[in-house]
């Protein structure tokens, strides 16, 4: 109540919102208060709900060593194949739930974007937090198995933020397209699932990328799920096979074309988002 | 002083597309226009307009100009369609305007809705603390609130029971409790307050004129107008998307009435058959002293109220004619009861009223118009609430009730009476 007359807003027709970052941080409780009320809602029917994030990568990773590693007999360069796989699932997993539930969090708040004012990029950013705890979760499953195997990490674990960060960027460049888009053409609630399965057989996730042909690696690094998998891979999991760096490059550079495009198409169509939705 | 709110030259233009009825698009449908688009200019690259033909654009608002000064309690009426609401989603930053600009000094909240992403599957506790985040509220503030806002909405019992459980008047007591709690420099309103039963509203009420009188800006949008005459001292009227008439509430209320088709000082139903199938209502009328239908009457006049009806059965009824009369304020100011025993037949029938002159205070009156029977138990054959209006008021210089006095009088009636005082 106190700065009355500091606090002015002007409302115009295609108006820069200069404070829209000051905003952004002003409204940051709120953010909280949507992923908290978001993990809630996901856990509330008790204990099965946080079991769901261990069966289904547990399930899924045993599928998958049984066809690509006992049927297709794939190299692991000395990891276990369980593990080899579950450190590729778990990225993936995170990648899928985010991108999927970030494309779909305007939409399914149309109640409250088309009733209250607030920085929209709240919406997509809080949404994601669900699939980060479920990340967690499931991270333990992997920590069980990497000490079932006697896996240890050595000090190449150090680089394992710098991916998860990458992780996260990626995750939310692409869902802030998809939540931007699907406001005013449904059709994205199609494309979601569709990336989402797809993504799984052309990012490393049951494979160790390195039975890419060498001349098609960097090219399959524009995938940026596939340098970020690989990065995941080789922090954790002690394996011989080096990182092919320069496809690690490639994925950053795509992840940050699509986070910086992601937030700008994003502030772009934010306005128009109460009139459509 | 500069006016806390500034609102110039505000439009808001949307496009409406005839035989699209969804308002989001499929990306196939967009594609095979640009296609259709890109062929015809080929075909034929002068005339191509003939495709926007099915565009239609239309100006929900369409030039608005208002200044709201600080602690102002403002009304805004108008017919479904004026612009009420886009104008409240434009001033509350939810929707951009096309042209023109809104300049707020002051943190506004809105209450466009009640209960705002409330979610069935959580407590009420959690629900309280959402919703307050929702309307801008930090967790701090909502801590320090929360004991206020349980009592409010009497529901301590329920605090732990997911809102799905509640019955509609819990979740929307406990809802509107949240946003009254809300201490913004500017207050928005939407058509909140006509849900909960008549007590909850009356304390909702009280809560809102709190809120007006600690000097606090508010906003109000409502069909009823005697919540908007009880609740705000000014009013704008919207007529598609431009601001028709502002000025006092009652001039603007009066004004919304009388530019409607059917005045509320004569009120014809002979087309929209109010009534059952022994009588049928025709019309209603205010009259002022000289028999002339009016909206506008003077304190020291008589009034009457004059309802046409039609028996349309062949049955002798003993029929009832009785009228309500509601302040602005919702209250009933009384009931008034013919009481006449006479036997109706099939024909039609005027049931006259006459209010004695120097009784009712100034100010908006509605009158309900009923007719029952009680032959065979009470049968009410039609009640017509807030059929007709009237305003009572009450020029300083013929007042003959007033002694001198220039400010408002308070009091539903205002009765002449007899007084005496002398030395003893």
């Amino acid at each position: 109540m106190s700065s009355s007359s500091q606090h002015i807003v002007v409302i115009e027709a295609g108006r820069i919102e200069s404070a829209y970052w000051k905003d952004l941080w002003r409204y940051r409780e709120l953010f909280f208060f949507l992923a908290w009320r978001d993990v809630l809602v996901r856990y509330k029917q008790t204990f099965i709900g946080v079991l769901w994030s261990v069966i289904k990568p547990l399930l899924t990773m045993m599928v998958f060593v049984f066809v690509f590693g006992k049927l297709a007999k794939l190299p692991s360069d000395g990891v276990p194949y369980p593990v080899l796989v579950l450190s590729g699932m778990l990225p993936w997993l995170f990648f899928a739930s985010a991108f999927s539930e970030a494309g779909n969090s305007l939409v399914g708040n149309a109640n409250i974007i088309s009733k209250v004012y607030f920085p929209r990029l709240i919406v997509p950013l809080s949404s994601v937090i669900v699939s980060l705890v479920d990340f967690l979760i499931s991270g333990v499953l992997l920590v069980i198995l990497m000490i079932w195997f006697n896996v240890l990490p050595d000090s190449r674990v150090l680089f394992l933020p710098f991916f998860i960060v990458l992780l996260i960027l990626a995750a939310v460049g692409a869902g802030l397209w998809v939540a931007a888009l699907n406001v005013k053409y449904r059709d994205f609630a199609y494309v979601v699932p569709f990336v989402i399965q797809f993504g799984l057989y052309v990012s490393p996730v049951a494979f160790n990328s390195n039975i890419v042909p060498e001349k098609w690696r960097l090219l399959y690094a524009l995938n940026p799920m596939v340098g970020i998998i690989d990065g995941f891979r080789w922090s954790i999991t002690g394996t011989n096979t080096p990182l092919y760096w320069q496809g690690v490059v490639v994925s950053v550079v795509v992840v940050i074309l699509l986070i910086f495009s992601g937030v700008q198409y994003f502030r772009a169509t934010e306005r128009s988002f109460a009139d459509v939705i | 002083m500069t006016a806390i709110i500034s609102i110039e030259n505000l439009h808001k233009k949307y496009i409406l597309k005839h035989n699209v009825n969804k308002r989001y698009g499929s990306l196939r449908d967009e594609l095979t226009n640009t296609a259709k688009q890109l062929a015809n200019k080929f075909k034929s690259p002068i005339n191509s307009s003939h495709q926007q033909a099915q565009e239609e654009e239309f100006w929900a608002l369409n030039g608005v100009n208002l200044e709201i000064q600080q602690g102002e309690r403002l009304g805004i009426i108008g017919r479904n369609g004026a612009g009420k609401s886009t104008l409240l989603k434009v001033i509350s930053r939810i929707i951009e305007p096309t042209k023109g600009r809104v300049t707020l000094r002051g943190r506004v909240s809105s209450l466009l809705e009640v209960g705002t992403g409330f979610h069935p599957e959580l407590s009420g506790r959690e629900n309280v603390y959402l919703n307050g985040a929702i309307l801008g509220m930090s967790k701090a503030e909502i801590s320090q609130k929360f004991d206020e806002i349980v009592e409010f909405a009497e529901v301590e019992k329920f605090l732990d029971t997911p809102v799905k459980h509640y019955s509609s008047g819990m979740y929307v007591r406990l809802a509107f409790a949240v946003a009254s709690s809300l201490e913004p420099e500017i207050l928005i309103i939407d058509e909140v307050l006509a849900v909960g039963d008549a007590q909850f509203q009356k304390k909702c009420l009280g809560k809102l004129d709190d809120v007006g009188k600690s000097g606090r800006t508010v906003i109000f949008v409502s069909h009823s107008m005697p919540m908007i005459t009880s609740l705000c001292d000014k009013a704008v009227l919207l007529d598609s998307g431009r601001i028709v008439k502002s000025g006092l509430v009652s001039d603007v209320v009066m004004e919304y009435y009388s530019s409607g088709q059917s005045s509320p000082a004569s009120n014809d139903f002979s087309t929209s058959f109010v009534g059952d199938t022994a009588v049928r209502l025709l019309k209603g009328e205010v009259k002022n002293s000289k028999a002339e239908v009016a909206l506008e009457v003077q304190i020291q006049e008589a009034i009457t109220i004059e309802m046409t009806f039609e028996v349309t059965t062949n049955q002798q009824l003993k029929l009832v004619p009785n009228f309500y009369f509601y302040t602005a304020n919702g209250e009933c100011a009384f009931v008034s009861v013919s009481d006449s025993q006479l036997n109706f037949s099939k024909d039609k029938y005027m049931a006259i009223c006459h209010i004695p002159s120097n009784i009712l205070n100034e100010g908006v009156y509605f009158v309900g118009l009923a007719l029952s029977s009680f032959d065979s138990g009470v049968n009410v054959h039609f009640f017509e609430k807030n059929s007709l209006s009237f305003n009572v008021v009450d020029s300083i210089e013929t007042s003959s009730t007033r002694s001198g006095w220039a400010g408002a009088m308070p009091g539903v009636l205002r009765p002449k009476l007899n007084w005496e005082t002398h030395k003893v």
